[in-house]
């Protein structure tokens, strides 16, 4: 039965078409492993009766040769995502016992192909985090321990729970949403592949909102394969969101194994920080190497504003959220916490609701676009943000087909380091690869590329050009072949 | 820029947050820090560089100004901590 667990989608795919199993089989197979690993805290919520449901559905669809292109695949859904009748909590204490009476547009896609889901993912609370210890629900165990040592470590964030999910086959693949590096980072300190895709690419209607103009959903799985599979169900255009954009949704899985001879791959010097590790340098060298030999051309470029991307990032994204999160007032949903008037009964609410890390993003939020600061701060901000996307502007322009960049500065850290705890830009800082692509609003994909020395895995991310995904997936497939899968020990 | 104590607990009105004595401090701390780093942002000579206001260049598409959901109130006010007949009760607002 856990054999089942360790097919890929596109291997259980096949299997299920043809009848090697059902759909029922598969799903239970994961939700023994799910109640097995109950300790690594993935899931905040299971849905045994609801997974089991829609597996039956879906064995009756490939019985009757109506099979969608995710047909009886279970996957996990980041607790972000709106499900219908099912809690919906953004992992946080302020949307306690929220129950949407609609679907997010991105998973109402994947159950229209006709995917299980086997239940909510821990994340960060409101998406707020790169460890996965900022949520109402308690910290999420990376599945991947270093080499002699007992220490827990974390999975990344804010898809903690996505990325350990799929990094310890407790679901075929998840979602996430990725605002300053939430689907990358996560990806790469768990083995796994996640790609943010441009801005506009997936429907934002019916995630809970944290920086409208940053946000963006997109897959976590276990091989570049899946990942296109599932970017494919997931992306649409969509009237409710105006943002979303009406361009043709490729069949990102044909490109699998094509040539990437003569693409132009850009590394950027301003890439390479003070204090990298060792094994990361050479990791992004054994990339350059592995694109050489299958025929790319590698140059070296400059993204001369790379710098100020991450604090121009904390300004925008906490400004944006403090607009966003005004919302949780304890009014229509949520958390209530009684007040002698209304202010009163809004800040306790808050008080009570709202986690430290996310009151403090709303405090930088509302200061910086605060009467006399807005134009100091968030509108200096997006001028510097238009400098960052003209400089990736004029590197595609000049022929460049992607962007070849280490995806962390470091492989995953230890739970409730201290170093970390004492100073909150140095957990903002493991966002320093991932950041500049949302304020660009590019795609961006990392891929397993590597162990470090203590055995954990690193990644490597790749840049592209506004919706061409396709790219991406094609040169990350590369990089996978040459670099091999990384499983943990589970 | 660097935020006082009065400006601290000024933020935490604007924000509706409810702030004790003795986070001041801290939340000072914390958010001088992260004020401290943005600074850095000077450096950028942004002089004749417009705001970046959306980050794809689009014209954002419209619908038709006509009624296409909604006659379902008490769908909406399912998770309301307080409702009758499909209001949300709240503590009262106008004197």
């Amino acid at each position: 039965m856990s054999d089942l667990t360790r097919l890929t989608i596109a291997e259980a795919r096949a299997a299920l078409d043809a009848k090697e199993f059902t759909s029922l089989e598969l799903t239970d197979a994961y939700l023994a492993a799910m109640e097995a690993h109950r300790d690594l805290n993935a899931y905040i919520l299971e849905t045994p009766e609801k997974a089991r449901e829609m597996a039956r559905a879906s064995d009756e669809r490939i019985a009757a040769g109506k099979a969608g292109a995710l047909e009886g695949i279970p996957l996990g859904i980041k607790d972000l995502f709106a499900t219908e009748g099912v809690l919906t909590q953004a992992c946080s204490h302020i949307l306690d016992g929220f129950k949407p009476p609609y679907e997010s547009t991105v998973t109402a896609n994947l159950w229209r192909d006709g995917a299980v889901m086997l239940g909510k993912l821990n994340m960060d609370e409101f998406a707020m985090g790169s460890s996965n210890e900022t949520s109402y629900y308690g910290p999420v165990k990376n599945p991947w321990k270093a080499k002699g040592d007992n220490k827990d470590l974390v999975p990344g964030g804010s898809s903690g729970g996505s990325a350990a999910a799929v990094a310890a086959r407790l679901c075929a693949g998840a979602t996430a949403t990725d605002t300053g590096g939430s689907i990358r980072q996560p990806a790469a300190f768990t083995g796994t592949v996640g790609i943010k895709p441009t801005y506009g690419r997936c429907s934002r209607w019916g995630i809970v909102a944290f920086a409208s103009s940053l946000d963006q959903a997109g897959p976590i799985s276990r091989d570049v394969r899946d990942c296109a599979i599932m970017l494919k169900s997931m992306a649409s255009v969509d009237p409710k969101d105006t943002t979303s954009v009406d361009i043709e949704v490729p069949d990102y899985e044909a490109v699998m194994g094509k040539s990437v001879k003569g693409m132009k791959i850009g590394v950027p010097a301003e890439y390479r920080v003070d204090g990298m590790p060792a094994d990361i340098e050479a990791l992004w060298q054994k990339g350059i190497a592995w694109l050489k030999d299958a025929g790319a051309e590698v140059i070296d470029i400059s993204l001369p504003h790379t710098k100020y991307a991450l604090p121009a990032y904390y300004i925008v994204a906490p400004a944006e959220a403090s607009s966003n999160l005004a919302r949780y007032d304890g009014v229509r949903y949520g958390l209530r916490v009684p007040g002698e008037d209304i202010v009163s009964m809004y800040e306790n609410t808050r008080a009570e609701g709202f986690g430290p890390e996310v009151r403090r993003r709303i405090m930088i939020g509302t200061y910086v676009l605060s009467a006399g600061y807005y134009d100091a701060y968030y509108v200096k901000a997006q001028k510097v943000r238009t400098l960052i996307k003209r400089d990736f502007e004029t590197v595609f322009a000049d022929g460049v087909d992607a962007i070849l960049t280490p995806a962390t500065p470091t492989a995953a850290f230890g739970l409730a380091d201290q170093d970390m705890a004492s100073d909150p830009v140095k957990m903002y800082l493991n966002d320093i690869f991932t950041v500049t692509v949302n304020m660009a609003g590019l795609p961006g994909i990392a891929v397993p590329a590597g162990l470090d020395g203590k055995g954990l895995p690193l990644g490597l991310q790749l840049i592209g050009k506004p919706f061409d995904e396709t790219t991406l997936f094609q040169l990350a497939h590369v990089i996978e072949q040459q670099a091999g899968r990384f499983s943990p020990e589970i | 820029m660097s935020v006082d104590q009065a400006t601290v607990r000024r933020i935490a009105r604007l924000a509706r947050i409810r702030i004790s004595d003795n986070e001041v401090p801290k939340l000072e701390g914390e958010l001088n820090r992260i004020l401290d780093w943005i600074e850095l942002l000077g450096e950028v000579d942004t002089a004749n560089v417009e705001p970046m206001t959306s980050v794809v260049s689009m014209q954002m598409r419209k619908r038709e100004d006509a009624v296409t959901d909604g006659g379902y109130p008490e769908r909406v006010t399912a998770n309301a901590p307080q409702s009758d007949d499909n209001f949300f009760m709240v503590p009262k607002v106008v004197e």
